[in-house]
């Protein structure tokens, strides 16, 4: 039984397609990533596998169920955590987690197992209100709550916005050991760096997925020539290498930039174009593409025609 | 799933949020108690010791009599004996005056010779409803006093008008503001607050979450009421004490119907506040529908404030359709009449009908989805 299979979904609202013929499978114990940046129809998608929302066309199965016509046994078999901090603020840790246990017809104790790694680290603040709580600490409360009821899938949308590093960090820790206690986890972020971390990501943009595959088959499937240029001033650089004729395209990351090059465009003479234009302390060397290269180069096309 | 578990544990998250909560916490407690007294002791068509000047033009024995005739009830206080007809106006235009009293120059000769004898009452009649009470008050006086003073001497062929308000002889206003109040806190509590704290878990997200659990959604509203079910049938219980034994209002019928009234028309409420939840995305949009969807009507065309019958035609159908209307028209019956069911019999299948019609409409409104 596949945890999610998506066939053709589209959503439209007030005129604007939220969700564009969206296909894609989530194996068992997969943990899949969908990965874009804000407003692309994540918590869209989100919504109707949770039988939150109605799709305008296509079918979507959870668990084997229907979303429309097996709304009620999916809700019972699946946690989900919404981009929102969305538990009771006046509420304590405890009363939180207590609360959502006999909502699902259990108890702490029950399961206590399977949470007991992410809310031993906040149970030292069980009398705390959960409004008090710092953004990591929440993170792990909401997916205490969500997954204290053994949950066969679990929905995160955008459980790492607005974390810090480290808390995210642990975050996927977290998921990890998760995944391998068998439960299929759907999981999305806008962030790129955190995609290698998942078994196979969906990358979405407007409503459309750009493309599903493994983070390394995405990786090596980067059809271009791609080096990191490094230099004093790198906004300047950024201008000039911008116009140069073997440029594809270039993007800031961080403070190095990502050249894509078309075919021949080599070091030495990027480093010749770039020293004849007197920039200096260059540093130029051939990487391998990240998720964020693949993504650019799927969602941009009209750079894989023209150069400038 | 163990419903019962699970609708404790709603119910005990409820009353959390309450507890927590001042601003909640004063509108269920402070805001009865509040609106009683200010009600009881400010809002109030009774008068006390109201200031009284007299011209009296006579100055003789039986005019001083009658001055102290007036006095002598104790709601009336002489603020000023006047000489001349000037400082009458003067009187009124600084504000200070609120009756005169003008007693012609051959009161004693005209009263004793049998002729017609006028004492002049002059009222402040930009406050219309004082003035009212005040003319008729003093009218009420000097009856007594005409009577008092011609004793058997009366002409027979006088026609008494004997006046006497049933239920309520000496016009407290309290008789009528204590089932109002009651009227409208039941619905800031069980229709405002219900629609409110609903709405909230929609602004704040959690409905989501409580959407995609196994909770059915009657035993999410079921769970949510419930404690402003039973705090609005305690304020229910509270506004009755102050205003039993702060304003003397009775209860002279049974107190089990009463209570049962006031159970049903708080269902009623309920059902409306639940109602009001479902179209209402936030708690700003839920405030402003329970405002004046509930609050204006049910103040203004139940009867309360004003009385129906004298409203145009259109104002009368609204009225008619709150269900405050019927309820403060069974606590008056009830508390201040005395009757039995059999009188009320009607309001009540009306209320009855009304609670039913808006569960039917929330059941039919409740999204099982966001949209």
């Amino acid at each position: 039984m596949l945890p999610i299979k998506i066939e053709n979904i589209s959503k439209t609202f007030d005129g604007v397609k939220a969700l564009d013929n969206i296909s894609f499978t989530v194996e068992e114990g997969e943990l899949f990533g969908l990965i874009g940046p804000d407003g692309a129809g994540k918590t869209t998608l989100f919504r109707i596998l949770t039988t939150l929302l109605l799709a305008d066309e296509g079918t979507a199965e959870v668990l084997g169920f229907d979303v429309i016509k097996n709304y009620k046994t999916i809700r019972s078999k699946v946690g989900y955590m919404p981009g929102k901090f969305s538990l009771y603020q006046d509420l304590s840790v405890e009363e939180n987690l207590d609360f959502f246990a006999t909502i699902f017809g259990t108890s702490i104790e029950e399961n206590y197992d399977l949470i007991a790694d992410i809310y031993r680290q906040i149970e030292p603040f069980k009398k705390r209100l959960a409004g008090d709580l710092s953004g990591g600490m929440k993170q792990k409360l909401a997916l205490s709550c969500a997954l204290i009821h053994k949950p066969d899938v679990l929905f995160l949308d955008e459980p790492t916005t607005g974390v810090d590093a480290v808390s995210r960090k642990e975050f996927w820790e977290m998921l990890q050991s998760l995944k391998e206690k068998g439960i299929a986890i759907l999981v999305s972020t806008p962030y790129m760096d955190e995609a290698s971390l998942c078994d196979r990501i969906a990358l979405i943009q407007e409503g459309k997925i750009l493309q599903t595959d493994s983070p390394q088959n995405l990786i090596t499937s980067y059809p271009h020539p791609l080096y990191s240029v490094k230099a004093q001033d790198t906004y300047q650089t950024l201008q000039t290498l911008r116009l140069a004729p073997f440029t594809r395209s270039i993007l800031p990351f961080g403070d190095t930039l990502h050249l894509s090059t078309k075919q021949g465009g080599s070091i030495q003479e990027i480093e010749d174009f770039l020293n004849a234009k007197s920039q200096s302390q260059i540093e130029v060397k051939p990487i391998k593409a990240t998720v964020e290269d693949v993504f650019l180069n799927l969602s941009s096309p009209q750079t894989k025609e023209s150069p400038s | 799933m163990n419903i019962l578990k699970v609708y404790w544990a709603f119910v005990k998250k409820e009353f959390f949020h309450i507890l927590r909560d001042k601003r909640t916490l004063l509108i269920l407690f402070g805001m009865p108690i509040a609106q009683v007294m200010i009600f009881g002791y400010a809002v109030t068509n009774e008068f006390n010791g109201a200031s009284l000047d007299i011209y009296d033009q006579a100055k003789d024995e039986l005019s001083g009599q009658l001055i102290h005739h007036l006095e002598s009830s104790g709601n009336f206080r002489i603020n000023r004996i006047l000489n001349s007809q000037e400082e009458i106006e003067d009187g009124f235009k600084s504000g200070e005056t609120k009756l005169v009293v003008v007693i012609p120059k051959d009161f004693a000769s005209d009263l004793s010779s049998s002729q017609d004898v006028t004492i002049q009452l002059l009222a402040d009649g930009s406050d219309p409803n004082n003035a009212n009470t005040l003319v008729q008050y003093a009218s009420t006086m000097i009856r007594g006093f005409e009577s008092k003073y011609l004793g058997k001497e009366k002409s027979p062929f006088q026609v008494d008008v004997e006046t006497r308000m049933l239920y309520n002889p000496q016009l407290k206003s309290a008789q009528n503001f204590v089932p109002g109040t009651i009227a409208l806190i039941l619905l800031i509590i069980s229709a405002m607050m219900t629609s409110l704290t609903i709405a909230k878990e929609k602004e704040t997200g959690t409905m989501e979450i409580l959407l995609v659990s196994p909770l059915p959604p009657a035993l999410i509203i079921l769970g949510k009421v419930t404690p402003y079910a039973l705090l609005a049938f305690l304020d229910a219980i509270l506004i009755l004490l102050i205003g039993y034994f702060v304003f003397e209002v009775p209860i002279l019928g049974s107190l089990t119907l009463l209570l049962i009234v006031c159970f049903l028309y708080l269902l009623v409420a309920l059902s409306l506040g639940t109602l009001i939840s479902t179209v209402s995305k936030t708690q700003q949009d839920a405030m402003m529908r329970s405002l004046m969807g509930l609050m204006m009507p049910s103040m203004l065309l139940s009867g309360f404030i004003f009385p129906l019958s004298s409203m145009p035609f259109i104002l009368q159908i609204i009225g008619s359709a709150v269900p405050a209307t019927y309820f403060i028209e069974v606590l008056k019956g009830v508390m201040l009449r005395g009757v039995g069911l059999q009188f009320v019999f009607w309001e009540i299948i009306i209320l009855i009908g009304m609670g039913a019609l808006f569960l039917g409409f929330t059941y039919k409104n409740f999204k099982i989805r966001l949209e």
